[in-house]
């Protein structure tokens, strides 16, 4: 193998990151981890990652244009797959950058900030993968330290709770996977996925085509998609919040761009087939989702469930099997990670006499005490829900209508009429946080980062209107690699 | 012929340790019984010419798996009385899949025809040293990617499990190396009938 000047740009962001990881490791290791001097480590360690994702972010400029197989074909990169990363690694920077050293439940170590970065290089070699054996490996780099840090708030029971339960149910996606790479490798005789492509020209066999069953299910349980979405609300109610927010904004963005390239490159020339799996996928999910969430008093189990329908909505896109829905994906997932984390730069101010609360009650009387955080809340519930002319009204429209021409109209009235009943839990939010009023109001000041992120995102949400057109146009030019 | 030998020997003393390993009273004769199966399924590999599978069984199955067993079953007080309570309970259900699964096995056995395409012969190299040709090369990232997933797991399981707790009266052999003579003994004259004032 040759080890070029193209090698080093086009793996560059991994390469900076790997690299940040192993020095982050001697840093958490061989820190004090007394009381005082333990904040100081961890302040070090969460400024380096953060700074590792800026610089991954500019490293992904570098990254010639086109598409780049490496490493024994193992890895390759595209426009789409470097446009995913760049998101990837936006959300990783909000989800690492809304947790404070004072947070405490058990994220208050250096370790949880090296996990975290871990799971963000899974996360960018996943979406490259090339090949089933990487696809699986980089998905368990991705998958294990998330584990870890669902469970890291050792002192809880619902935590521990969480940890096991992801753990236990991600050990059995990953062997549904296994079971269907192997049998998809079987039919093809390669694990490579242009050469699982070709050997479909032809057509597939039952074989094949269970193969890809069972490897679309176990991606499924990755995006959290229904019937396989049993974990996602009691994990992000037990995981520590800054996790749940990590897990709500980042691993579904580089799940969804890995089920892109499964369906897209591998599975290319048997669209039929596996647009069924991804109707059946997404019309649950969106019920799922949509129904699950109404009754609901826990904000992270409602947005667990809010998250689960989002799914449905960009699977829809997905199902189209069109450069359109693809397209459609892409934006849809834009404005997913902008609003998961205004979403949980909202939540991760909700505190009562220190100790943070999640009660969606809690929220009663928020625009009373305070305005300006009650008002951010309102446009990511709107955004949410669908509103126009706000970010979450692009996301839909654009894959309801990819749906619509790709034929699929019951689909997308589905879509339309579970978005009507999504649409009652975010307005429920909103009712309370202006119409109700609260005997105990939340505490005041939220940290410097808190603010800069709900500014950011909120500016996004509320300005993506001028953008779209641009986004558009991008987006369909980036996936058209695949069509 | 000496092969077919030893084939022999070592499938039926794997077989009969197999039927040891679930009949045994004793969990940790079960533990000795698997692995002295371990042993004669990679000297079945070694026969097979993977002498790279067997060295992998011995090690990591023998070395490391079966050690776990042993510290598990010897450490966690498990009531095996109520286990083979539950045994009983599923038995009809056991004895269904064992059936199936014999059926396979036969199914698979006269639809042997002996003309199946061999495995590919392992040429000049062995086939550890034809490994290691590719391991490093070919497949470097994937070898790299594993490395960092064990790296990942070794930093969970300490982050998981390593916990301070306030209260514990740890041993910090450094503090007790470094303390003088002056800091620890102290020489009294103790008159007679008076006794020893109570030490500072």
């Amino acid at each position: 193998m040759e080890f070029s000047q193209i090698t080093i740009s086009a793996a560059l962001p991994e390469f900076i990151l790997i690299s940040l990881a192993l020095v982050m490791v001697l840093i958490a290791a061989f820190a004090k981890q007394t009381e005082t001097d333990g904040e100081g480590s961890i302040k070090l360690v969460r400024t380096l990652s953060l700074l590792g994702y800026f610089a991954a972010f500019l490293a992904l400029f570098s990254v010639p244009d086109g598409r780049i197989v490496l490493f024994n074909e193992l890895f390759a990169v595209n426009d789409l797959v470097i446009y995913m990363k760049g998101l990837i690694l936006v959300g990783a920077f909000f989800a690492s950058w809304l947790v404070s050293e004072q947070w405490g439940e058990g994220v208050d170590r250096p370790e949880f900030h090296l996990l975290v970065l871990m799971a963000v290089i899974g996360m960018l070699l996943m979406v490259s993968a090339n090949n089933l054996i990487s696809l699986y490996m980089a998905l368990e780099l991705q998958s294990l330290p998330l584990y870890v840090v669902a469970a890291m708030r050792t002192s809880s029971l619902k935590s521990s709770e969480a940890g096991l339960k992801y753990f236990l149910l991600g050990a059995l996606s990953s062997g549904l996977l296994l079971y269907g790479a192997s049998l998809v490798y079987g039919f093809s005789g390669s694990t490579n996925f242009e050469a699982i492509a070709s050997s479909l020209s032809g057509g597939a066999s039952v074989g094949m085509i269970v193969g890809m069953v069972f490897l679309l299910s176990g991606l499924a349980f990755k995006i959290s998609a229904a019937p396989f979405h049993m974990w996602t609300p009691d994990v992000y109610e037990g995981a520590p919040t800054p996790v749940t927010a990590l897990f709500a904004i980042v691993p579904k963005v580089a799940g969804m761009t890995l089920l892109m390239n499964v369906t897209y490159s591998a599975f290319g020339n048997i669209t039929d087939q596996w647009m069924q799996i991804l109707i059946a996928l997404s019309v649950a999910s969106m019920i799922v989702g949509a129904t699950g969430a109404i009754m609901q008093q826990n904000i992270k189990r409602m947005l667990a469930y809010s998250s689960i329908a989002h799914m449905g909505y960009a699977l829809a896109g997905l199902a189209a099997g069109t450069s359109e829905g693809a397209s459609a994906v892409v934006i849809y997932m834009t404005t997913y990670v902008f609003m998961g984390a205004a979403a949980f730069g909202v939540i991760m101010t909700m505190r009562r006499e220190g100790t943070p609360v999640e009660k969606i009650s809690d929220l009663a009387g928020l625009s009373a005490s305070h305005p300006l955080l009650a008002a951010a809340m309102m446009v990511v519930m709107f955004s949410m829900a669908g509103i126009p002319p706000l970010a979450g009204f692009f996301g839909k429209w654009y894959v309801f209508l990819a749906a619509v021409n790709a034929g699929l109209i019951p689909l997308a009235v589905i879509g339309v009429l579970t978005s009507v009943i999504g649409a009652f839990y975010y307005l429920r939010i909103i009712r309370l946080m202006y119409f109700e009023d609260s005997d105990a109001p939340l505490d005041d000041g939220a940290s410097h980062q808190n603010r800069m992120i709900l500014i950011i995102s909120v500016g996004f949400i509320l300005l993506f209107f001028f953008g779209i057109g641009t986004l558009s146009q991008e987006a369909v030019s980036i996936v058209s690699v695949y069509f | 012929m000496l092969s077919s030998v030893f084939f022999y020997l070592f499938a039926g003393i794997c077989c009969l340790a197999g039927l040891m390993v679930v009949s045994s009273r004793n969990p940790v004769h079960s533990v000795l019984f698997l692995i002295l199966a371990f042993f004669n399924a990679a000297g079945l590999f070694i026969l097979l010419n993977a002498e790279f599978l067997a060295m992998l069984l011995v090690v990591v199955y023998v070395g490391a798996v079966a050690v776990l067993f042993l510290f598990v079953v010897m450490m966690l007080d498990i009531n095996y009385s109520e286990l083979r309570e539950g045994f009983q309970k599923y038995r009809s259900l056991g004895l269904l899949i064992g059936a199936v699964l014999l059926v396979e096995l036969f199914a698979t056995f006269f639809e042997y025809s002996g003309n199946v395409k061999s495995l590919p012969s392992p040429g000049a190299v062995h086939n550890t040293k034809a490994l290691g040709q590719v391991i490093y090369t070919d497949y470097i990232y994937l070898f790299q990617l594993a490395g960092l997933i064990l790296l990942v797991a070794m930093i969970g399981a300490i982050a998981l499990t390593l916990r301070k707790r306030s209260g514990v009266r740890k041993q910090v052999i450094a503090d007790q190396n470094s303390r003088t003579r002056a800091e620890t003994v102290k020489l009294a004259k103790v008159e007679t009938g008076a006794g020893v004032k109570e030490a500072s």
